[in-house]
């Protein structure tokens, strides 16, 4: 549209109303979101100007009803168990990406293609009472009790999955077909065809579709809430149960008053501004390789 | 053109509701106080409304001590409280609702049978961490416990007198359901929930154990006699003696008409 735009000498009606409904539509998205981290600044403010900035750091733990508030434990607890998942789920992903798509029979692709989409279709609650009714007990056999980092992970992978796999086999589609044949043109094995001419192409493609699932691992509440324990604490081992930020604010939301209430809410901002931060290194990556590949 | 009419419309369409809010066609009441109270008085509040459409009542949480500060500075008509009234407060008229209470739960296969508060103290605090004394078997104990602010905390920090940081939990859950599945696949858990919904999972066949507390075992009956010691009644309060709206909400709140809400929610009606 923009390309055309000086194109175009006689505007229709259709058109102005077309682009007129656009903008509205985009600048509804960007108020939206402009709202939420206002609203969620105004709530928080209760809570950040009563405590001193380091408090949220250096509290003995998280017990707000005693005017503790270190949000440490948790935020280590959110990465311990959304980076573990990233770590198994990546690797995974993009191997079965490849092979669904440049080695699989034809028949098994499709069947595995559509198990992919069924595991992203799965409600996140159905797949944490899985979790606590099928996975603890297992773990509970290893180390009690069984609620853990471990089983967080587990059960995140597999809810991450389908996104960087779908991701990655997206990216690899887009990989022209003529730099592929070059490969084969100058005798290279299949196998190099892929690792040296295909990924670095849709790197860009795979590292976004990382981002996404990391986003997804981070936001997930009603799993992690189930099955990891939601105790506040450094957990020293995968064993061990953790809490997240978004299980803390959907643990005591329902029943915080006052400050208590407000320093979820500074829960909610860290949250925000962390997924914020990905976006943003997910750009500036894009941005980059792009750079580079010019 | 039509644009402009839709606005008027929903200009004028707004301004009428707001009239209607502050009019004076409608009885008005305002409730605060206990979170633990808050959602059965908004489903009676809402019964009541459906009953008599000519009323609003609104209902808000901020805790107990605000339903009692509230009510006497005026700020709401009744006040809701999850516990009974202190002497310090005899000039305030309270209507008991409904009760509360807790049961600890394990495990249906923990051989366990009843519990002293002691021991409980101990489980909670860590000093205990086995099951059986001789440690023949690595039975080591789970504790379930409730997060900050819920109200069954709050029943069960009162009666062990324990701050919620010397508490030492491996696990901690949100509403009572959560407390349920989590026990009910850990043999070696202990937790507590809701009397009312320990009694419907344990009537339904989920593998749970309600513990008797001090030789009392956690019964409606042990409840409505006051034996059973981790219960609470729930009241509402007034400044005056009730009379028009206030009253009729009150008595509306203690009649048969709102049994099923209060087991609904898993209190238990006060009477028969």
């Amino acid at each position: 549209m923009t390309l055309l735009r000086h194109n175009i000498l006689s505007k229709s009606v259709r058109d102005q109303v077309l682009v007129f409904v656009l903008i509205i539509s985009s600048l509804t998205t960007i108020a939206l979101v402009c709202f939420i981290f206002l609203f969620l600044i105004l709530e928080s403010l209760p809570a950040l100007s009563a405590n001193e900035f380091s408090q949220w750091l250096s509290d003995p733990s998280w017990h707000p009803t005693e005017g503790q508030y270190n949000l440490y434990p948790i935020m280590i607890g959110t990465l311990a168990i959304a980076g573990g998942s990233v770590i198994i789920t990546t690797p995974i992903g993009i191997a079965s990406a490849i092979f669904l798509h440049y080695y699989a029979p034809t028949p098994v692709a499709i069947f595995f293609r559509r198990i992919i989409e069924l595991l992203a279709g799965i409600p996140s609650v159905i797949y944490g009472f899985w979790g606590l009714v099928v996975l603890v007990p297992v773990i509970i056999q290893i180390a009690p009790p069984g609620q853990s980092v471990l089983a967080g992970i587990i059960v995140l992978s597999m809810m991450t999955l389908p996104i960087i796999t779908l991701a990655t086999e997206t990216a690899l589609i887009c990989v022209p077909h003529s730099t592929i044949y070059g490969g084969y043109a100058l005798g290279l094995s299949k196998i190099s065809v892929i690792t040296k001419i295909i990924l670095p192409q849709a790197k860009p493609g795979i590292v976004s579709g990382v981002f996404l699932q990391t986003g997804r691992a981070i936001g997930e509440t009603m799993v992690v809430l189930m099955v990891c324990g939601n105790v506040i604490q450094i957990p020293d081992s995968i064993l061990d149960p953790a809490r997240t930020l978004t299980a803390n604010i959907a643990l005591e939301m329902a029943y915080a008053t006052d400050i208590h209430r407000s320093s979820l809410f500074v829960t909610g901002l860290m949250l925000l501004l962390s997924i914020s931060c990905l976006t943003v290194i997910n750009e500036f990556f894009k941005k980059n390789h792009h750079a580079r590949t010019l | 053109m039509r644009l402009n009419r839709l606005l008027t419309l929903l200009i004028s369409t707004l301004f009428i509701t707001a009239c209607g809010q502050s009019g004076t066609a409608k009885e008005h009441l305002v409730i605060t106080g206990s979170s633990t109270l808050a959602p059965l008085i908004s489903e009676i509040a809402k019964r009541y409304e459906q009953l008599h459409p000519n009323t609003r009542i609104d209902v808000q949480t901020g805790g107990s001590s605000r339903g009692i500060s509230d009510v006497k500075d005026g700020a709401s008509d009744i006040g809701m409280i999850s516990r009974s009234l202190k002497t310090s407060e005899h000039d305030l008229f309270g209507f008991p609702i409904a009760q509360d209470g807790i049961c600890i739960i394990t495990h249906k296969s923990n051989p366990v049978e009843k519990i002293d508060r002691n021991t409980l103290l101990k489980i909670y605090t860590g000093k205990i961490t086995q099951w059986t004394k001789s440690g023949d078997s690595n039975k080591v104990i789970t504790v379930v416990n409730k997060a900050d602010g819920r109200s069954t905390l709050e029943l069960f920090l009162k009666y062990t007198q324990l701050k919620p940081s010397e508490i030492k939990a491996h696990i901690i859950i949100g509403d009572n359901e959560q407390g349920i599945k989590t026990i009910s696949n850990n043999p070696d858990a202990i937790g507590y929930v809701s009397i009312g919904t320990a009694q419907y999972h344990s009537d339904h066949g989920t593998p749970i154990k309600m513990l008797g507390l001090n030789g009392i075992q956690p019964s409606l009956k042990n409840i409505k006699n006051h034996t059973y010691p981790l219960s609470r009644t729930l009241n509402l309060v007034t400044k005056k003696k009730p009379s028009g709206l206030v009253q009729k909400f009150i008595n509306f709140t203690q009649s048969k008409q709102v049994h099923d809400l209060i087991k609904a929610q898993y209190f238990i009606q006060i009477g028969s």
